[in-house]
């Protein structure tokens, strides 16, 4: 008969080694990698994968603020949608805004607020919308890693680029950016923003418990991650607006459009349309 | 700086871009004494006044501009016209080049219509007005418009109209750029074909050097290849 009370319950979440399960230090972020401008409607769009996670951002703005009835007439407004797929997780999501999501979209917008110079847009708004296309925690750090870059790129003045990372605590020990497994069975997860020029925290929420000196590390391990995330945002945004002369040269249109257009082809009368051909 | 391959240093939303005794111009902002790029853009130094020209944005209207705008609403005296910005903006029946009775809008502008106009002033919450006064103003009729990013506008234009003024000359178009992005042309199909793809060259490639040598030399080019007015008897 199988011993079933010795029978361990809890996933290990870190080897005596002190890695985590999929080979991080406590220290270390999963590997991020920030497209910039990948929307073509959109005034200003990024798309982010970091982890597990597939996220899209688009902005529009500043354009004119629907309903009537919002319109500041001194500054604009920064609105912000969250959204998952309902594919984004292992069970389907429900789709639609739930309170989740309701939470999530009000703590990005007003984290942006405090970097756009809204003042110089009265009666309009700046729509942020971010789309989570597979989540594997720390979506809503991504989501906003990844608005920061669309919002810059639709030309947005703004203070400065907001940048956001998570760290908790798993099994007792304070690690940065926890995966869906360390979040799912860890102690606390705590997600932030940052401006990093300056050192604003502009988002900053709690999940679990941690004590001060817990609190004080997860502070430290972010911010310090948030500055590395900062540079790879530039060089997204970098790397979409780099072009050499030789590009031009290369991809100019070798010539304007033929002058004759080609007829269509006649159909003949005897034609196969097709089964659905009348 | 200047010669092939070479390009502008691109600077981001809370890069520094200069110290002190230097002026915080548009794009820019300074904060205890340093100052900070707030867009996505270009630096630029000029008279000590640092500023950032954007690569993107939306149009914001401002005194003066020429602005290309579509009819969208009608009311018993004024018009009200789409000019590509947040703001919408009406132009009034006075504001117009002809003698409007009340309600009679639509004999004159209908939706739909597009116009060639000025922006007449623009307050403080952004309120803005438009024109037909000046003798460029009035509905453009046949030719053809294109939409480009407004950030692009200066390039299109050129120093001192330099570059939209070359493409005038080498394809014989009429051409109107206006400041909300919009451009208006009008000439023979082809040569007019031609122009339109000009302008969006420098539109995709706007922030690079040597663009007007290589703007005259894709119409040479397609006006070569494709037969251009020159070789063409003229009607």
């Amino acid at each position: 008969m199988e011993d079933i009370e010795h029978i361990e319950k809890e996933v290990k979440l870190i080897d005596a080694a002190g890695r985590r399960m999929d080979g991080r230090k406590f220290d270390e972020l999963r590997p991020i990698r920030i497209e910039a401008g990948v929307l073509r409607r959109a005034d200003g769009s990024a798309y982010i994968e970091w982890g597990g996670n597939r996220v899209l951002a688009a902005v529009y703005g500043p354009r004119e603020a629907h309903p009537r009835h919002l319109q500041d007439p001194a500054r604009a407004l920064v609105q912000c949608r969250y959204n998952m797929a309902p594919f984004s997780v292992s069970d389907r999501k429900r789709p639609g805004p739930d309170r989740r999501s309701v939470e999530i979209s009000k703590v990005i917008s007003e984290a942006f607020s405090a970097v756009v110079f809204k003042e110089q847009f009265p009666r309009t708004s700046v729509d942020i919308f971010i789309e989570v296309l597979q989540a594997d925690a720390g979506t809503r750090c991504a989501g906003l890693t990844a608005a920061s870059v669309a919002l810059a790129d639709a030309g947005v003045p703004m203070r400065d680029l907001v940048t956001s990372c998570a760290s908790g605590k798993i099994e007792g020990i304070v690690c940065l950016d926890l995966n869906k497994d360390e979040d799912n069975f860890g102690d606390a997860d705590c997600p932030m923003a940052v401006v990093p020029r300056t050192g604003e925290i502009v988002l900053l929420q709690m999940d679990g418990h941690l004590s001060y000196d817990e609190f004080q590390k997860v502070m430290d391990l972010s911010i310090g991650a948030a500055h590395r995330i900062y540079d790879m945002q530039r060089d997204a945004l970098r790397r979409r607006y780099s072009v050499t002369l030789e590009d031009i040269l290369k991809d100019a249109p070798r010539s304007a459009p033929s002058r004759e257009p080609t007829p269509p082809e006649p159909v003949p009368s005897d034609f196969d349309l097709g089964p659905e051909g009348i | 700086m200047q010669g092939s391959g070479s390009l502008r240093p691109i600077v981001i939303p809370g890069e520094a871009v200069g110290g002190p005794g230097l002026k915080p111009g548009p794009g820019t902002f300074s904060e205890n004494g340093e100052i900070f790029a707030a867009q996505l853009g270009v630096r630029t130094e000029r008279d000590g006044c640092v500023s950032i020209i954007p690569l993107s944005g939306r149009y914001i209207p401002q005194r003066g501009d020429a602005v290309v705008g579509e009819i969208v609403d009608l009311g018993p005296s004024h018009w009200l016209v789409n000019i590509n910005s947040p703001y919408p903006a009406p132009l009034h029946a006075t504001e117009s080049p002809w003698r409007v009775e009340f309600g009679d809008t639509s004999r004159y502008l209908k939706v739909g219509d597009a116009i060639l106009c000025h922006v007449l002033s623009v307050d403080e919450i952004k309120r803005v007005q438009l024109t037909m006064a000046g003798p460029d103003a009035g509905r453009l009729q046949g030719g053809m418009l294109i939409e480009i990013s407004p950030t692009k506008v200066p390039r299109v234009i050129g120093k001192q109209g330099s570059m939209v003024s070359m493409i005038k000359d080498l394809t014989g178009c009429q051409i109107y750029v206006g400041q909300n992005g919009r451009i208006w042309l009008d000439g023979e199909d082809l040569p007019t074909a031609i122009a339109a793809r000009a302008i969006r060259l420098i539109e995709e490639r706007a922030q690079a050097h040597g663009l007007t040598e290589a703007v005259r030399d894709l119409i040479e080019r397609s006006l070569r290849e494709q037969g251009g007015p020159k070789d063409r008897p003229r009607e």
